[in-house]
């Protein structure tokens, strides 16, 4: 293995820490004017390719980082998580432009294709993926582009080692009850979870070069992929709303109350 | 999380409400305070200890006998004004124990007053018949509200009643087109915030204290808090009042309106007098729309002038959308590294650190601002080193790291804590100096036979507000002794104020002539004894 070609893909989704509103026509949730910011497992994707490749530099890992390629699929304003990407330490970006709208984007398949054409367009080596975006929830887009490719895959990380010079990774995972360790030959598919690293922050002068760094607006058709759907949305509604309580005065209330809702 | 919170964590921006009763062990900066007691590292063995009673604290402070002592008849008469079992507590005639120790203590656990008598109207009528019947019969107050203030305003010394306003919690009505909003003295202040936020306004005051002060008490302690750069002092916030003054008089000044040039201005008296003259049940309030995107920077610095030069520049470039300036001194960001463990924002050590905060209508707009004066500190090498907040997670974590100081400072031992305004360009040398003077004493030191751990500083830049803090590993009265007078003389030095936001409430009521001459004292002293000739109003405590 020569070096490592990463490719990134990061999502732009409502920012973790704002409570979605639904909108009117119960189609979705409210996106305009609404706080985005980069999901949250796509930052640890981020930040555990920059670690990969400060490892390779001070040969604390065996293989070096040649690249790493950020990408985003979304309307006008993807490019902002993309320079968030550049600004952590990707080296370039690919912005591809699908129309927004509140039906939630392309879904997990169209993705996963359009990722097989960029990596192998890109002659990509490991593909670092959140686990799943927190917008949609759906947990597929690795999976489904491991499948694809007809590469092994190693989900949920919270430990990524690189082996040896032969590329051999290790990769650890929490499985019920304890970890798991897999290992397997690049090229290969990571998926990341919450324990793998703690995201940098984006820091000044890192925001300076990243907007000097490349940002390629592209297309599915590029990539000779279609937005197709097979999934429609019907209705989006909220979660019930929780009862207040009630008080009661002592014991004999609560008996009483109790037996009232015939829970005695 | 239900940390003490002591002094000016009150004025964080943390949005969880504060329990009134504080875990950790909360220290007394209270210069009365007895000689080298060591403190218990156990965080719940303190809060079981009994709180001083205040009294005790102050043997220089007696009980006035022009006061009458309550009488059950007294209690009785309460009872039938105010109807409901609920608006008294009567410790007189039965004996109400745990309830009534909440309204007789502070959430410092630092107060500790002897009142048998807690009162909670829910009209300004029942506050009038209230004090009328008090200033008739000779018997002292304590206004109330959320009981969260820091130098002992808002709980008894003595024996006085307690009237608090957690009753009078009504929004009386709020109008879009001006942003006005009228409100009963009781509403809680995160209630009046989300009330506003749905309507697309904001509270022009935020406090870490937000979850249970009333703004009642905020504007009768006129308090400052994190905005105060951006949306100024309740002085020029508040637009009407609306009070009641010890012999029963209602003032309704409760105008909505922005411009009056018609007489004196008496609410103004009613602000930051801490209830010393009446006491306030209605605020109309005006308040700006919400801003819709907000973004956080972290800066270190080389210098106390690259600082007050980062001031200025944000002050030039980010001028209407600059919504918060910060300042911490490194020594304050180490000891928020020691005692949380986080890894800092920055690598590498700065003597200072700052954070901005803009807010704006346009998110876009504000980050092109944003970004072309970072382009330009950095480039200018005003910024040594900074981050931006990407996300709203960062934003939180960035703000903790000014926030958590008071905090951090509390695991570490004790501090002796002073809220002063200097000129800007001075602000930082009081730190300096204070830890010259300490350290040529032989106190500082890094192992167990020091008493001072750090001397560290930190503050609203934006408002020439410092909060110099001495953290100590035991209270020394040689310590104490080495600070006080020395630092009110300091500040008297630079017309600074003793005093810039926390009031002078017990506290600090023996040193307002460090920041005010006696001509000044002897004004206020004769505009209490015109409204308050018989001194029932809140007394012992601001002047």
């Amino acid at each position: 293995m020569s070096a490592l070609r990463i490719l990134v893909p990061v999502k732009r989704v409502i920012d973790y820490a704002i409570k979605p509103r639904i909108n009117k026509a119960q189609t979705g949730v409210e996106t305009t004017g609404v706080k985005h910011s980069m999901n949250p497992f796509d930052e640890l994707s981020v930040e555990e390719a920059v670690r990969l490749r400060q490892r390779g530099e001070d040969k604390s890992s065996p293989v070096k980082v040649e690249n790493i390629l950020a990408l985003s699929a979304g309307g006008p304003k993807t490019p902002d998580v993309l320079r968030t990407a550049m600004a952590m330490g990707a080296d370039r970006a690919f912005h591809i432009d699908v129309p927004e709208g509140a039906d939630g984007g392309p879904e997990p398949l169209t993705i996963a294709k359009m990722l097989r054409g960029v990596v192998e367009k890109e002659n990509i080596n490991l593909v670092l993926l959140g686990k799943q975006a927190i917008d949609g929830d759906q947990g597929q887009t690795g999976q489904m582009l491991a499948g694809l490719l007809g590469w092994p895959q190693a989900t949920q990380a919270s430990k990524v080692d690189i082996k040896d010079e032969a590329g051999t990774v290790e990769v650890t995972h929490e499985v019920d009850g304890g970890v798991e360790t897999l290992r397997a030959k690049l090229p290969m598919i990571i998926t990341t979870d919450l324990r793998l690293n703690e995201p940098r922050y984006a820091s000044l002068p890192n925001i300076m070069k990243a907007k000097k760094k490349p940002l390629e607006k592209k297309t599915l058709a590029d990539f000779g992929v279609e937005d197709t759907r097979r999934l429609k949305t019907l209705k989006v509604t909220e979660p019930p709303a929780r009862k207040g309580g009630g008080k009661v005065e002592d014991v004999d209330g609560l008996v009483s109350k109790l037996k009232e809702l015939g829970a005695l | 999380m239900s940390g003490a919170r002591n002094l000016s964590a009150a004025l964080r921006r943390a949005r969880v409400p504060r329990p009134r009763i504080a875990l950790r062990p909360t220290c007394s900066q209270t210069p009365q305070a007895t000689a080298a007691r060591s403190f218990t590292v156990s965080s719940t063995v303190r809060a079981d200890r009994e709180i001083k009673f205040t009294s005790d604290a102050y043997p220089n402070v007696k009980r006035n006998p022009n006061f009458a002592e309550l009488t059950p008849e007294h209690v009785t008469y309460f009872k039938e004004l105010l109807g409901s079992q609920s608006a008294v507590i009567d410790g007189v005639s039965t004996d109400a124990g745990d309830d009534i120790e909440p309204f007789n203590s502070d959430w410092m656990r630092k107060y500790r007053g002897h009142t048998r008598l807690v009162l909670k109207p829910q009209s300004t009528e029942e506050v009038s018949k209230v004090l009328k019947y008090c200033n008739e019969n000779k018997l002292a107050v304590v206004p109330q509200g959320g009981n969260t203030g820091l130098v002992g305003g808002s709980v008894p010394v003595f024996d006085e009643i307690v009237v608090n306003t957690s009753r009078m919690n009504n929004i009386r009505a709020f109008d879009q087109a001006s942003g006005v909003l009228v409100a009963d003295a009781g509403v809680i202040l995160e209630v009046a915030d989300q009330y506003l936020a749905e309507r697309d306004h904001l509270f022009p005051l935020d406090l870490g204290a937000k979850g249970s002060c009333h703004i009642g008490g905020n504007v009768s302690t006129n308090a400052g808090g994190l905005r105060l750069l951006r949306y100024g002092s309740l002085h020029g916030s508040v637009l009407g009042l609306e009070a009641v003054l010890p012999d029963g008089t209602i003032v309704d000044a409760l105008s909505t309106l922005r411009k009056n040039n018609t007489g004196y201005d008496l609410k103004q008296l009613f602000i930051g007098s801490e209830g010393t003259i009446g006491l306030i049940t209605g605020v109309s309030i005006q308040c700006p729309p919400r801003p819709k995107a907000v973004n956080v920077a972290y800066f270190g610095l080389e210098s106390f002038e690259q600082v007050q030069r980062a001031y200025l520049e944000a002050k030039g470039q980010l001028s209407e959308i600059l919504s918060a300036f910060e300042l911490m001194d490194g020594r304050s960001q180490r000891l928020v590294q020691d005692s949380t463990g986080n890894k800092q924002p920055i690598e590498g050590e700065y003597p200072f650190y700052c954070l901005i905060e803009t807010s704006g209508s346009n998110a876009e707009h504000d980050m092109a601002k944003l970004e072309t004066f970072l382009e330009n500190v950095m480039g200018e090498g005003i910024v040594a080193d900074g981050v931006l907040a990407q996300d709203e997670t960062q934003f939180q974590a960035l703000w903790r790291w000014r926030e958590g100081i008071t905090e951090s400072l509390s695991h570490l031992g004790g501090t002796y804590k002073y809220d002063v305004s200097i000129p800007l360009s001075e602000l930082y040398q009081l730190v300096e100096d204070c830890k010259q003077r300490l350290t040529e004493k032989g106190f500082v030191g890094d192992d167990d036979s020091f008493p001072v751990r750090a001397v560290v500083g930190y503050g609203h830049m934006g408002d020439s507000n410092l909060h110099l803090n001495v953290a100590v590993r035991r209270y020394d009265k040689e310590v104490e002794k080495a600070i006080e007078p020395w630092v009110y003389e300091w500040i008297q030095k630079r017309q600074g104020s003793i005093s810039a936001e926390h009031g002078l409430g017990i506290a600090k009521r023996d040193y307002i002539g460090y920041s005010q001459n006696e001509t000044m004292v002897k004004l206020m002293k004769q505009l209490k004894n015109l409204y308050d000739p018989n001194g029932i109003m809140n007394p012992y405590k601001y002047i």
